[in-house]
């Protein structure tokens, strides 16, 4: 290699190197805005702003939802396997939205500590299989809780 | 010498003329096995499949959606290393490479963002959220764009392909954040569902069409470019003795 072209490599290295340290600065500095959901575990331990409107993401908690009154109004709770919030919501849900699902919702607590959420969306947990499948595995295992970070784990 | 015989192969290789000659035919074995595996793929996933637990036959879109995907990554990737190579080495290929790769990896990055959308509406239940993934994902195809703008806006072929080296150089670093944007941070998009280490959340019978797209649409994306590259070779070339003479020639 010649010197120039060694010359240039180097240079384009740097550029390179540069360009990473700013990047991940700041991303490390923004890091709470690049979040698009917090979990109920993270809100448990006081480190989201709450007097704001904000996302919660978890899963449905298995035996939670219950719909009284006129139907359109669900109640549910958002957890993850430290924590769980109580969740209000009338509208439409999304069509995967069922217990022990990923959710987000979008919203603000109230005073009693429950979210009350205007815009609910489904997180897919990116698994797929064919029906049979899943009722096979059904009978093996049971998804009771995701740990913090949804997507870390799956 | 192995470096000798490197070395004249990378002479061989960048030498245009050459290159054209002989890339008529890598196109063509880039494109037979390429279409085959991609339309078996989009065959098995329309047809053979069975449909999802639980988005039933929404899930079909992925066929399409996960290669569109990862050529979106790959092709800006490899327009990186194309970009270095410019830089420091000056080849010309390389240069040429840039330009060719840069609308078909626009279009695939298009492509991805679309089918996701309309996935993610009876899914997710919207087109669109401003989370990390969709976000640097439509960053990407502003960064493909960009690259064809410059092309297009300098005069000089050269001092133009220059600029898109660089600008391949700066936006690669988008590439890595794209991939861990659903580890790093919580989004709405999900996880990798087929992984290099560690198992993979989907059964065999859905995987290996899907792993047979990945690999047809790269072939034919490789297949594409290399057309391009012919086309911006004769285009730069087209005052040079050895154009002309094969233009006389017919």
């Amino acid at each position: 290699m010649t010197r120039t072209r060694r010359r240039r490599l180097m240079l384009v290295g740097c550029l390179l190197l540069g360009l990473s340290a700013a990047a991940a600065l700041m991303l490390t500095a923004f890091k709470q805005d690049m979040l698009y959901f917090h979990e109920p575990s993270a809100i448990a331990a006081g480190t989201v702003p709450i007097n704001t409107r904000f996302r919660i993401g978890g899963l449905v908690k298995m035996g939670s939802v219950s719909r009284p009154g006129d139907g359109m109004t669900v109640h549910f709770a958002i957890a993850d396997c430290d924590a769980s919030v109580p969740v209000t919501y009338s509208g439409t849900l999304p069509d995967l939205f069922r217990q022990g699902q990923g959710v987000i919702a979008y919203g603000k607590l109230d005073a009693q500590g429950t979210f009350v959420a205007d815009r609910i969306l489904a997180k897919h947990d990116s698994n797929y299989m064919s029906s049979d499948t899943a009722r096979a595995l059904k009978a093996k295992t049971s998804v009771s809780c995701m740990p913090s970070r949804l997507q870390a784990s799956r | 010498m192995a470096t000798s015989a490197f070395k004249r192969w990378f002479h061989r290789f960048g030498s245009l003329p050459y290159f054209y000659g002989v890339s008529r035919s890598w196109a063509r074995w880039l494109a037979v096995p390429g279409l085959v595996l991609a339309g078996y793929a989009v065959f098995a996933g329309l047809v053979l499949v069975p449909a999802d637990y639980q988005q039933g036959d929404v899930f079909r879109i992925l066929y399409i959606h996960v290669p569109s995907a990862w050529l979106s990554l790959f092709g800006y990737t490899a327009m990186a290393v194309a970009g270095v190579i410019t830089l420091v080495w000056r080849l010309k290929l390389a240069e040429i490479f840039i330009v060719a790769a840069a609308p078909i990896g626009a279009s695939f990055t298009f492509l991805a963002l679309v089918t996701g959308a309309i996935w993610g509406k009876p899914t997710w239940g919207t087109f669109w959220v401003w989370d990390a993934r969709l976000t640097s994902e439509l960053i990407l195809l502003f960064l493909y764009l960009g690259v064809i703008a410059l092309h297009q806006a300098i005069e000089s072929p050269r001092t133009a392909a220059r600029a898109c080296a660089l600008l391949s150089i700066v936006g690669v670093v988008n590439v890595p954040i794209i991939h861990y944007s659903v580890v790093w941070w919580t989004t709405l998009h999900q996880g990798a569902t087929v992984k290099l280490t560690g198992g993979s959340h989907m059964e065999s019978d859905m995987l290996w069409p899907l792993l047979a797209g990945a690999l047809g649409f790269t072939l034919i994306f490789g297949w594409l470019t290399l057309w391009g590259m012919r086309v911006q070779l004769l285009w730069r070339e087209r005052r040079s003795r050895w154009v002309m003479r094969m233009v006389q020639d017919g």
